[in-house]
């Protein structure tokens, strides 16, 4: 690392404004001793080169390519305070147990952006960078928003807090379900699952994320029988319950159109897809605010850039956009159901978007610490695979803020849809009552359940169905370091 | 029909052991304690009566349970819940809310329909028992 360091600075003395190519480590995108003002915008970058390429001038590039560069020198670069504008790779560490792979951090003005917009900054940090052609793979792994350019965005239109109050609901996980099927329903037997599940004892039921509005069911006829559906399970618990419509559509008019007709047949909450891109989220967001809106953000094809260690996003980076721009729910893992999940990274995906100040925790992923200046906290929600069983991982892992969804685990109740409901709430309700408690209940778990069962018999049938089900797979994104065992 | 609002109506009625914990759990993290109750378990009725301020000062689950046991004879007809407040910066909302004595008879809810244009409906939500003045609504025992 010093030898190599060395020889940049050796061969800095290059003319820097020489017609013709020269290296972006000597053009001013390596600067190892620059200290990051509080204002920068900060990024972790996992760097795998091309054989042969320093990987100090590969991550200066993609400081290069990501700021001001271009592939050679141009000499209007000094008609600008160019030193101002040019990000700066100021580490670049190798990455143990890794073949060639090195973080990269990179300092970034905060002139570079504009205000309030995820648009112009991933712009800016995903734009090019990620196809160039010196670079093996490239991985986003970590952003440090400053609070200066933090305050630039809306936030959740509600959060965490605001949410629970307008719920009245408190000091447990909140309950969801997706409609299953999640295509072919009419609207009519569509409805029929949605009052099944939220009178049986769920807070919330839920448009999956391809129910748009296909031919076996119009979104105009499928918003009209759930609220029906919504109503009458509010009548049967004294609850206040709620499904997210999915507003998600092919152009924005159509978007507006969806969700003000949710509003004016009495929608607490919508939904959309993160498929409909940064800008759409955003007016959305504002739209929500406006409108006094729960706004649900599903994930949808968040893993075609998120899910491979070496390349792409990671959702962590996601998770900040998200919240900058504004949604009070977000799809973040389960750490036990059926999709991809590490539990530390997992965790540190929850307190990304949960947490006021988060330090960082490279067993987390974390490379920066994050002060979100008193932003909301955003909802994370825990979908895909998981079942009653599991509650006491889900609690010990997910905590009590979080919406835990059962699809599969609330429909396909031998009892029917309402007892699947039913099983869910007791589970939960009986784990957090023997935690707060203080019982061991990540030990004692399962017995915890087996005894709240013998007072309900829709809780047995769940354990008796589904207690042995797990999903023990190896996940794709884990972190670099491992937390060692400390000896007492 | 039995309202399901609060941490753990779908467990059976807490005995005044289980309470306690519920309430000494909430002590030891810090919250204030606060004892409300109603007549109008109107999902949107946010505003319960305060049964005195909350505790803020109070260490021992025991003092909780006194005034909790205060307020039930006082008001036999009506639902009570005891809920826990953190104060904690960021948070600033209740942390935990649970039911602790309702009537013998919850009469429930009604939804009215207004039918509207295009399909549409209006939905409203009546509490049977808040069609009693209040002070009236819930049988006496």
């Amino acid at each position: 690392m010093a030898e190599t360091n060395g020889k940049v600075e050796e061969d800095a003395k290059v003319d820097r404004w020489a017609a013709g190519v020269i290296p972006y480590a000597k053009m001013g995108y390596w600067e190892p001793d620059y200290v990051p003002k509080d204002t920068d915008i900060l990024c972790a970058f996992r760097v795998t080169p091309q054989a042969g390429v320093d990987p100090i001038e590969a991550s200066a590039a993609v400081a290069g390519e990501s700021s001001t560069a271009t592939w050679t020198v141009v000499w209007t670069d000094r008609l600008t305070t160019h030193t101002h504008y040019q990000a700066k790779c100021y580490s670049c560490t190798p990455i143990p147990g890794t073949d060639n792979q090195h973080l990269a951090l990179i300092a970034y003005d905060i002139d570079l952006f504009e205000e309030g917009s995820i648009a112009n900054l991933t712009s800016s940090i995903i734009g090019n960078v990620f196809g160039f052609k010196a670079l093996k793979a490239l991985r986003l792994e970590d952003m440090r928003i400053p609070t200066h350019y933090v305050k630039t965005f809306p936030g959740p239109p509600h959060g965490i807090v605001m949410e629970r109050e307008y719920l009245n609901k408190y000091g447990r996980p909140i309950l969801g379900a997706t409609t299953k099927p999640k295509l072919g329903l009419s609207a009519r037997n569509y409805g029929r699952v949605v009052y099944e599940a939220l009178r049986g004892g769920l807070d919330f039921t839920k448009d999956d994320e391809n129910i748009n509005s296909q031919p076996f069911m119009r979104w105009r006829d499928r918003y009209l029988h759930v609220m029906e559906a919504v109503q009458r399970a509010q009548a049967a618990t004294g609850e206040v319950k709620g499904h997210y419509l999915n507003v998600t559509a092919a152009t924005m008019e159509d978007m507006y159109e969806r969700a003000t007709f949710a509003k004016e047949v009495g929608s607490i909450i919508i939904m959309m897809d993160l498929t409909v891109g940064f800008t759409a989220m955003s007016s959305m967001s504002n739209w929500a605010r406006a409108n006094g809106m729960i706004l649900h953000l599903h994930r949808a094809g968040y893993a075609t850039y998120a899910r491979q260690k070496n390349h792409g996003v990671n959702f962590r980076v996601v998770s900040k956009w998200c919240r900058l721009l504004g949604v009070d729910h977000i799809h973040s893992g389960t750490v036990v159901g059926k999709l991809e999940g590490d539990p530390n990274i997992i965790q540190g995906y929850y307190n990304t978007l949960r947490l006021d100040k988060v330090k960082a925790n490279p067993v987390q992923g974390l490379y920066f610490d994050q002060d979100w200046a008193s932003m909301p906290g955003v909802m994370p929600v825990a979908s895909g695979g998981i079942h009653a069983g599991q509650m006491h991982q889900l609690l010990h892992y997910l905590g009590e803020d979080v919406v835990l969804q059962f699809g599969g685990g609330t429909i396909g109740h031998p009892m029917g849809i309402a007892a699947g409901a039913t099983a869910n709430r007791v589970a939960t309700e009986a784990m957090v009552k023997a935690r707060n408690e203080g019982k061991d209940y990540f030990k004692e778990g399962d017995q915890i359940l087996k005894d709240a069962a013998k007072r309900c018999p829709e809780l047995q049938m769940a354990l008796d169905v589904w207690g042995e089900i797990s999903f023990n797979y190896e996940s794709t994104d884990t972190p670099d370091v491992l937390p060692t065992a400390t000896i007492a | 029909m039995r309202i399901t609002q609060g941490t753990f109506s779908y467990l059976p009625d807490f005995t005044d052991a289980e309470i306690a914990a519920q309430v000494q759990y909430s002590i030891d993290n810090g919250w204030a304690i606060a004892i409300e109750l109603t007549d109008d378990p109107h999902p949107r009725n946010v505003y319960w009566e305060m049964w005195g301020l909350p505790m803020f000062e109070v260490t021992d689950a025991a003092g909780v349970m006194h005034e909790v046991n205060r307020c039930r004879e006082a008001f036999p007809n009506q639902y009570v819940r005891v809920s826990a407040y953190d104060a904690t910066l960021g948070r600033q909302t209740t942390a935990l809310s649970f039911i602790v004595q309702r009537p013998a008879e919850e009469p429930g809810f009604r939804v009215e329909r207004q039918e509207s244009h295009d399909r549409q409906i209006r939905y409203t939500l009546y509490s049977y028992a808040a069609e009693q003045p209040h002070g009236e609504r819930y049988a006496r025992s």
